[in-house]
């Protein structure tokens, strides 16, 4: 071990290492979903077969069991589905448009709502009034509707060939507006009680540009709190993602996330084929059990009233 | 008081003015009214007619104040899709829905209360660890994904349940009930557990939260040192502490259970409204959208400002403070 590396030393110990150790499911949680972005991350080479591409598709090959079962053939591990598409592959790939919507959702929405919990708080007034109605206006009205509106509309307003590209973007934008309400809130509770405090006080006495407080002083005092969140919202914003695929107002069937696939699969629920909807479900909730896992940990480790 | 009642539902008014006013540009703008509702022979005289008819000539905020009129009193225009009244297909298809979500809230009460109990007395025993895996096991499975799989289980394999529909239904008035025939009870089964596991983790983990607070206070030793029997103390004099801010989620929740079980509906090819909004999404039929966005959105306020009253009505001291916020609290 390189103990002498301040930083490994450090981490060493630091308590959240300490508590990570204490928590099998932790452990087992950053493993599992470590292996996940990694196969997913590597997709292109650990698989036989880019379920995108057509041309790569053979209907000889369809409706193919896994490879367990009679009938299985190599290379299609988990077996096909009735286009020909490797299950194994196209699970991949899957996930792979999955926790990149997810990923970047959280970061839109934590930027988005860390900016306006920040202005509100620190400015209060018509600024702090304007910013947390248009938040209690979101927050009024159920989660799962305003994204799949914006995901229909903004489907529906685009030209069509635009559209294939920008389809993950708009669910990034249809899954980001309605949460970082939270961000905002949570961030604009710390900035009101920070900003009477001494060391801000200070910093305005040596006349340090609004923004450099904010950003550099009241920011990181509030970040304990908004990393649970942001940890716990990936999870929800990868079931959103894959929610709103599932319905149809998502991604398309022919750049399948995970959500897509299982809407895929659901077609052929009553024809034998249940590898197709139940391997693509198993990844799913693995990874989104994963993250909560991770979420929790986090929650009860950096919680200062239960240490 | 009055004070707080008035600004409490100026709050309330406001919030369904700005939802109205969403609908409304969705309606105004997301494709042109007319040429969704004119069949292709209709000349150009034809539409211009239709389009003063529908006063789209007026200025922007007429017809925004015409558009909240008119959904005062339950008028969203005719449906793109088949030329009927939206209020009417909007109230078919509301006791399919309501009847899903009363069972999946009682469901989610009389399981998770217990478990939730169990988990919060037994802390350090296997039971108790399971239970709690179980909850985050919950919160991390998308309801669609456990509708799929109880079908695959109880209606393929097994054969036992019914996989999809209400099965037979019995008017009473214009409200369908499935709750008096065997098939209907039947079809029930499948969507209610879906749709209620969610809500039955969220039951559970807030049941234990209150028990591990209530347990500590002096009137629960004072209870024990009086020799009651344990099963008495948990049951009847802790529980009973915790139930108000059950009883006040369960309220809050039914909003986003009504909302959320357009998913579940979907899976089970429920005949609610959650399916007829999606099919109106699939199909562009604007009106029935808009319906569906502000019908669900006014029961979702309603009973969140109902909450707060009553709250700040049982409890002085809310009223002085800002507006309660609630809600936050959402299903994946």
């Amino acid at each position: 071990m390189a103990i002498d590396v301040p930083v490994l030393s450090r981490w060493q110990q630091s308590d959240l290492w300490w508590s990570f150790q204490q928590r099998p499911s932790a452990v087992f949680a950053v493993v599992l979903l470590a292996v996940v972005i990694l196969t997913s991350i590597l997709a292109p080479w650990i698989t036989p077969q880019n379920p995108y591409d057509l041309a790569a598709l053979n209907l000889m090959n369809s409706e193919l069991p896994p490879i367990w079962l009679d009938g299985g053939e190599y290379p299609y591990v988990l077996g096909t589905d009735v286009q020909g598409r490797d299950l194994y592959s196209a699970i991949l790939y899957g996930s792979r448009t999955s926790l990149f919507i997810g990923a970047l959702s959280v970061l839109l929405a934590l930027s988005v709502g860390l900016t306006l919990g920040l202005i509100a708080g620190y400015y209060g007034g018509w600024v702090d009034n304007a910013i947390m109605r248009l938040g209690d206006v979101l927050l009024s009205m159920p989660f799962i509707l305003i994204a799949i509106l914006i995901s229909a509309v903004a489907v529906q307003m685009l030209p069509s060939h635009l559209r294939e590209s920008l389809t993950s973007l708009i669910l990034v934008v249809a899954i980001a507006v309605p949460s970082w309400v939270q961000y905002a809130r949570t961030v604009r509770a710390s900035a009101m009680v920070e900003k009477g405090k001494e060391y801000v006080q200070a910093a305005r006495l040596i006349r340090v540009k609004s923004w450099r407080i904010l950003l550099h002083h009241i920011l990181p005092n509030t970040l304990t709190p908004i990393m649970v969140a942001a940890t716990l919202n990936f999870g929800l914003a990868i079931l959103s993602e894959a929610t709103l695929s599932f319905l149809g107002v998502g991604m398309p069937s022919d750049q399948p996330s995970l959500g897509t696939l299982i809407r895929i699969g659901n077609q052929y629920l009553f024809s034998g084929l249940w590898w197709v909807v139940l391997f693509p479900s198993i990844q799913l909730c693995l990874i989104v059990l994963s993250v909560n896992m991770i979420g929790d940990w986090l929650r009860d480790a950096l919680n200062p009233k239960l240490r | 008081m009055i004070a707080f009642l008035l600004k409490r539902l100026m709050n309330a008014a406001f919030v369904m003015l700005a939802v109205a006013f969403l609908a409304f540009m969705i309606f105004r703008f997301f494709g042109d009214p007319v040429e969704m509702m004119v069949n292709e022979q209709a000349t150009q005289s034809d539409r211009a007619e239709l389009r003063e008819r529908l006063g789209l000539n007026d200025g922007l905020l007429t017809q925004y104040a015409r558009f909240v009129g008119s959904a005062v009193q339950g008028d969203f225009g005719i449906s793109y899709r088949n030329q009927q009244d939206v209020m009417t297909l909007v109230a078919e298809r509301f006791p399919a829905t309501f009847e899903l979500v009363i069972v999946a809230t009682v469901l989610s009460l009389i399981i998770g209360v217990p478990f939730g109990v169990l988990t919060a007395v037994y802390q350090d025993r296997k039971l108790a660890d399971g239970l709690q895996i179980g909850s985050i096991v919950g919160v991390s499975l998308p309801s669609f994904v456990v509708g799929i799989l109880l079908i695959l289980v109880f209606s393929v394999s097994l054969g036992w349940l019914p996989a999809f529909g209400r099965g037979e239904t019995v008017d009473i008035g214009w409200w369908s009930s499935g709750f008096f025939t065997d098939s209907g009870r039947a079809a029930l089964i499948l969507p209610s557990i879906s749709l209620s596991l969610f809500q039955i983790t969220l039951v559970m983990r807030l049941v234990r939260a209150e028990m591990l607070e209530v347990l500590r206070s002096d009137f629960i030793k004072f209870a024990r040192a009086r020799g009651l029997p344990l099963s008495v103390v948990h049951w009847r004099h802790a529980l009973r502490n915790c139930l108000m801010p059950v009883i006040t989620l369960t309220g809050m929740q039914i909003g986003n259970l009504i909302a959320f079980a357009l998913v579940t509906e979907t899976v089970f090819q429920w005949p609610g409204m959650g399916l007829l909004f999606i099919q109106a999404v699939t199909f562009v039929d604007i009106p029935v959208m808009a319906a569906y966005l502000m019908l669900v959105s006014f029961i979702f306020v309603l009973i969140n400002t109902l909450v707060d009253i009553t709250y700040a009505y049982v409890d002085p001291r809310l009223r002085s403070e800002v507006a309660v916020k609630g809600g936050s609290a959402h299903g994946h």
